[in-house]
């Protein structure tokens, strides 16, 4: 969990569960769904690759993408980012 | 009762399985118990793999047709229409026109992958493809003729058809561009959606010193939002800006409607059990190459290796015996590193990738197969 806020308040506009894919499915479905959300919305990206710990929160900066809270379960992660 | 096994798609999966039926269940079919009907809406099947050197003027589109009924076995039935609905309740299938549906106790869903440029907005009237026949020969007309400027090489649209076609084909025309003297006046930029050059960290590790070696630029994290047909730009979500004088894209790719319409899956991909290859949202259904959502590659290797999968599974339940093959991962590609070298990978769901050091003797090997590829899809290799 970051330090950000309690990931459980956030209410995602979106959620894509990749759970099962390899990377970089994760972050390729993320972004389909950044894709075609408007400026605002919060889209929860659900993974079980280990690459996605890295590579969302790296893509979200590139992107100006905020990344506003990972939150770390017993088999995946919830990755929520709001679309700039 | 005669057991109806309905494959619907003529390309490589759905071909190489209806003649491995054919000669799997031979007895049966013989006897009448077993009927295996082939759909396909085009009464040629087509080898995609050959446009990749249409735009060098290396091939010809027509190589890569075949006519379906030459081409298989003929103790299975053809129809040439097309299929406009997939009922998994009753088990039937519906087509164009008014005629009557048909029937099926087991169904293999081989439609594959369609293009779609109109998602990106301009990229159909300021983008090329080498993902088409119409694409490829329409870029074959700009390439000839291309000798200076910017060609930009975009792939856009993730999971594609032959993750290694835009290796190859940036590789290629770096190649092309220099043994014809052009290289000074042409600047080579290749964009790819994620941080690295390829999708597989090991080919992308393996590709990205070639590029750097051949001054190849590369921009990463570069997912296209929208082309510019008349300033001849392409901009991207991350908030950079290309120009180009000619851009060669990989369009978004999905599947066919009705697979979502049925409840199979999202974008036209089925959701399957990544082993033994069955649809998770229904009965008697199963899928295979790039219709089957395994996360594995979308290519002509995998659809080959899972149409035998899928070929001794449906035997066994047609005999009665439980069903034990399972798809591994398995996926074989040649990379062509230009236009005289290629190199080659072989991995699965366990082992990565580990591309073999581009030579002379493997791009000749990927010529050859792709002339005995027809014997792959008579199911003789």
């Amino acid at each position: 969990m970051t330090d950000t806020e309690p990931a459980t308040d956030i209410e995602p506009d979106d959620t894509v569960d990749a759970r099962g894919a390899a990377c970089p499915g994760p972050l390729m479905d993320l972004i389909g769904a950044i894709r075609s959300a408007d400026s605002g919305d919060v889209v929860r990206l659900l993974s079980d690759s280990d690459g996605s710990l890295t590579d969302v929160p790296e893509w979200a900066e590139e992107a100006g993408n905020e990344l506003l809270a990972v939150e770390e379960l017993d088999d995946h992660s919830a990755f929520y980012v709001e679309k700039a | 009762m005669t057991e109806r096994v309905v494959i619907v798609g003529g390309g490589t999966g759905g071909s190489v399985l209806a003649n491995d039926l054919a000669d799997r269940l031979e007895p049966e079919l013989d006897a009448g118990d077993v009927e295996v009907t082939l759909i396909n809406d085009d009464p040629e099947h087509v080898y995609k793999p050959v446009w990749l050197y249409v735009p060098f003027g290396q091939r010809e589109p027509a190589d890569g047709r075949r006519a379906l009924d030459e081409l298989i076995d003929d103790a299975v039935d053809l129809r040439i229409d097309r299929v406009t609905e997939v009922d998994t309740e009753s088990q039937r299938l519906r087509f164009d026109g008014d005629g009557p549906p048909m029937e099926y106790d087991r169904l293999v869903l081989a439609t594959g992958s369609t293009l779609e440029p109109e998602r990106i907005p301009g990229l159909a009237a300021g983008g090329h493809d080498y993902y088409s026949e119409s694409g490829a020969t329409a870029l074959r007309d700009e390439l000839l003729s291309f000798t200076e400027g910017e060609f930009v090489l975009s792939v856009i649209g993730t999971p594609h058809m032959c993750p290694a076609a835009p290796l190859e084909f940036v590789f290629m025309a770096d190649d092309w561009f220099r043994e014809r003297g052009l290289r000074d006046d042409v600047e080579v930029t290749y964009t790819y959606p994620i941080q690295r050059v390829h999708g597989n960290p090991h080919i992308a590790e393996w590709a990205r010193p070639i590029m750097e070696e051949r001054d190849i630029e590369v921009e990463t994290f570069f997912n296209a939002e929208s082309v510019d047909p008349d300033a001849e730009t392409l901009a991207s979500m991350e908030g950079t800006e290309l120009d180009y004088d000619l851009l060669v894209a990989i369009p978004p790719h999905g599947g066919i409607d009705l697979i979502e319409a049925a409840g199979l899956g999202d974008d036209g991909w089925v959701d399957v059990d990544k082993h033994t290859l069955e649809a998770e949202n229904a009965e008697n259904v199963y899928a295979l190459g790039d219709t089957a959502d395994t996360g594995v590659p979308n290519a002509g290797s995998v659809a080959h290796y899972q149409a035998g999968v899928v070929g001794q599974r449906l035997a066994s339940e047609v005999r009665g015996r439980p069903a034990t093959a399972t798809y591994d991962g398995k996926t074989l590609c040649f990379i062509e590193t230009g236009m005289d070298a290629a190199s080659f990978v072989e991995f699965d769901y366990e082992r990565p990738p580990s591309p073999a050091p581009p030579s002379e003797k493997l791009h000749w090997s990927k010529l050859a197969y792709n002339e005995s590829y027809w014997l792959t899809a008579r199911g003789l290799l």
